[in-house]
């Protein structure tokens, strides 16, 4: 680029001169800065209204499961792909944000709307047929998304608790500390007791009711507030973030903590502080994503079902997709979405193959496919975007 | 004091079982530095193929009838297959990866435990539904003591323990290949520069932990005769615990493995037994597992190399 006649034709004055050249003007700059989120609104909107008229409720519902895959994905490439730590209890943090969530939508609809029925409206609206006509806003869509940030600042505590040990704990260790993290989470949901149904909720007080979710029989009756809507602009929202998460200066520190925790402590990069910082990060945007999962159509909330496995599907999405790639990341979640729909037939052999996949990915491509790369990254966008010219 | 002395049994003969896994763990850890994840699919395949020989010799249903002979050549063949497993999978699994970073490592070791736990419930393999073990061992009382029944089957779990770490320990401290193992656990590019053969070793220490885990499968079997399906979590929180008992006996040392094997197996059985009564029903037996990781993470915390490790410093 240096070279380019462009560039050199010009004398350049001075380095500051230069600069306020190269510097758009601070309206472009909002824009672009704006651009992403106005996008992911707009295309949640669109899908909210015409993903059931145009693909059907079937693959809506995919849509969304694509989408609570894509927000997990990305948020565990924060702490395994950026920061290299490796963290196997993504879905104990996913699990405290769905039953925190859960618990405010159920007992908190009780508390404000009189019953524990769906009191949303045209944001939050998940059957047919939508549209203007729907039931215009109401004040379920508030207390929604007011729960997923509740589930997520809980489930952001947890990973707070969680990744202080990494004070101490390197490698092999954390990862066990996680996993064991997922299965405590799992046992002391287990043994709460049976939900309450809408005429038991009435004099009782709110903390006698935190052990009331369910069980080993799961938490039933919470309403469908998981609308297309929702889904995606909680994923516009984790991918915005999980970005520039990537180019600041907390990203350079992750990456670095990932390449060589002693070289990037004699830097001055404070290790256990990013560390912390990334689990958080990873912990919040996972709670939101069980948050959904909860208010999902179809899906019932089961402790059980969040365990282990699940934080191996999400594991093998960013193993897939690339360690610190977030749109490998968004790939493999598609793509480890669709993949087990369409090979129903042949289920049992789902995690054989996952298995294989990991060992032969680690065997001959250890970084994933795309390592820490994005898709745009790749020689071949790039070409297309210079214009031919290699960069 | 018969409920302490009962728990005080079942702790003991459990923990020896937990020590036997652990071994595996801590010997893997010691001369490759890392957590072979896969160790505990392999006890949990000892126990099938445990299930699966008896079945075949026609030793269940009609034909079953307690005999120490056969219970011996049971765990023997089942011993011999794990080892075999536990040879492959480090040839085709892990020595590929002999000098990736460790998270490699790591997550090539969780796709093996993966890829066992889902081969051994296709239909084809054992399938998916619970299996009962034949009885082998006859369930006779030795003796009653203060009210606790001392059985045969508990007997011959510590005894078997006991002996097999005997084995163990005159393998690894008073033999050739032991001497190799602690060579290369100490320095494997030294190891092999004084001529050991570092690749023979670590298939060697592969091979003796999958026997000893194999043995602990088929003493588990024995005694709690209800096998979950090959996938089912026991399975994985089994491995674990035994993996938490190498960790708080110290990593990498083999007395520490045994000290804490009987540790967790203490902390497990007083925990179920004395849980509800304690707490006046608040906490349930469920607990067990919460404490076990919190004596993980107090002893990574307090003193991270565990109860008998030296400590090591990274070096750059």
């Amino acid at each position: 680029m240096a070279d380019s006649p462009t560039t050199t034709a010009r004398p350049i004055a001075s380095i500051r001169a230069r600069t306020l050249q190269l510097t758009p003007p601070r309206w472009v700059a909002f824009c672009r800065g704006a651009a992403p989120i106005v996008i992911g609104v707009a295309l949640a909107v669109l899908l909210q209204f015409y993903a059931n008229r145009w693909f059907g409720g079937y693959r809506e519902k995919i849509l969304i499961d694509i989408g609570i895959n894509i927000i997990l994905a990305v948020s565990l490439n924060i702490v395994n792909g950026y920061t290299g730590q490796f963290s196997i209890g993504h879905a104990g943090f996913m699990a405290v944000g769905a039953y925190t969530a859960g618990f405010i939508m159920y007992y908190g609809s009780f508390w404000l709307f009189g019953d524990t029925q769906f009191h949303g409206g045209i944001l939050s609206a998940t059957t047919d047929p939508r549209g203007l006509h729907g039931p215009g806003f109401s004040g379920g869509d508030l207390l929604f998304p007011a729960a997923l940030i509740a589930g997520g600042l809980v489930a952001a505590l947890f990973g707070f608790i969680v990744g202080l040990p990494s004070l101490r704990l390197r490698g092999d260790y954390l990862a066990i500390v996680t996993l064991g993290f997922g299965e405590i989470v799992r046992v002391v949901i287990e043994t709460t007791g049976t939900v309450l149904a809408g005429d038991e909720i009435g004099g009782q007080p709110w903390y006698r009711l935190l052990n009331r979710v369910g069980g080993p029989m799961g938490f039933g009756g919470l309403p469908i507030y998981a609308s297309s809507f929702w889904v995606w602009v909680c994923v516009a929202a984790t991918v915005l973030a999980a970005y520039r998460i990537k180019a600041s200066t907390m990203g350079r520190a992750f990456l670095a903590v990932r390449e060589n925790e002693i070289a990037a402590a004699s830097l001055g990069v404070p290790i256990t502080r990013y560390k912390v910082r990334a689990f958080v990060i990873a912990a919040f945007f996972a709670g939101v994503a069980g948050g959904l999962f909860a208010h999902e159509i179809g899906n019932m909330l089961n402790a059980g079902e969040l365990g282990f496995l699940k934080s191996f599907d999400i594991i093998i999405m960013v193993v897939l997709g690339g360690m610190g790639s977030i749109s490998g990341a968004v790939v493999a979640a598609i793509v480890l979405t669709i993949l087990p729909e369409a090979l129903r037939s042949v289920s049992e052999f789902r995690m054989i193959a996952y298995a294989l996949l990991l060992i032969v990915m680690m065997i001959a491509r250890p970084q994933g496919l795309l390592g820490i790369h994005e898709m745009w990254d790749l020689p071949y966008f790039r070409r297309r975007r210079t214009g031919g010219k290699t960069a | 004091m018969t409920t302490f002395l009962q728990t005080l049994m079942d702790a003991i003969s459990v923990g020896s079982l937990y020590a036997l896994i652990a071994l595996g763990y801590t010997m893997v850890y010691g001369v490759l530095r890392f957590i072979n994840f896969a160790h505990g699919d392999v006890f949990m395949l000892g126990a099938w193929f445990s299930f699966w020989v008896t079945t075949k010799f026609g030793w269940a249903g009609e034909g079953a009838h307690p005999s120490i002979p056969r219970a011996l050549t049971v765990m023997a063949i089942a011993m011999a297959l794990c080892g075999l497993l536990g040879y492959l999978i480090e040839r085709l699994a892990y020595r590929p990866l002999r000098f990736a970073p460790r998270l490699n490592v790591l997550i090539t070791a969780i796709g093996v435990s993966l890829l066992l736990q889902n081969t051994g419930q296709l239909k084809y393999v054992f399938g998916t539904e619970n299996q009962r073990m034949p009885t082998l061992l006859p369930a006779t009382t030795l003796a009653t003591v203060a009210g606790v029944n001392i059985t045969l089957i508990d007997v011959i779990i510590v005894a078997g323990s006991l002996v097999l770490m005997g084995v163990l320990d005159r393998l690894v401290y008073r033999s050739r290949m032991g001497m190799a193992m602690r060579a290369v656990a100490f320095d494997p590019h030294t190891a092999s520069l004084m001529g050991v053969n570092v690749n023979r070793t670590v298939s060697a220490t592969f091979v003796a932990g999958s026997m000893l885990a194999a043995a602990a499968g088929f003493l588990y079997a024995t005694k709690y005769p209800n096998l979950n399906q090959p996938a089912f979590s026991t399975w994985t929180l089994l491995g674990l615990k035994a993996f938490i008992a190498a960790v708080v006996g110290g990593i990498g040392n083999i007395r520490g493995a045994m000290v804490g094997g009987l540790l967790i197996g203490l902390i497990e059985q007083f925990g179920v037994a004395y849980s509800a009564p304690l707490s006046h029903g608040y906490i349930t037996g469920e607990f067990k597992e919460i404490y076990v990781f919190a004596l993980l993470i107090l002893v990574l915390l307090v003193k991270p190399s565990g109860i008998l490790g030296r400590l090591t410093v990274e070096k750059v």
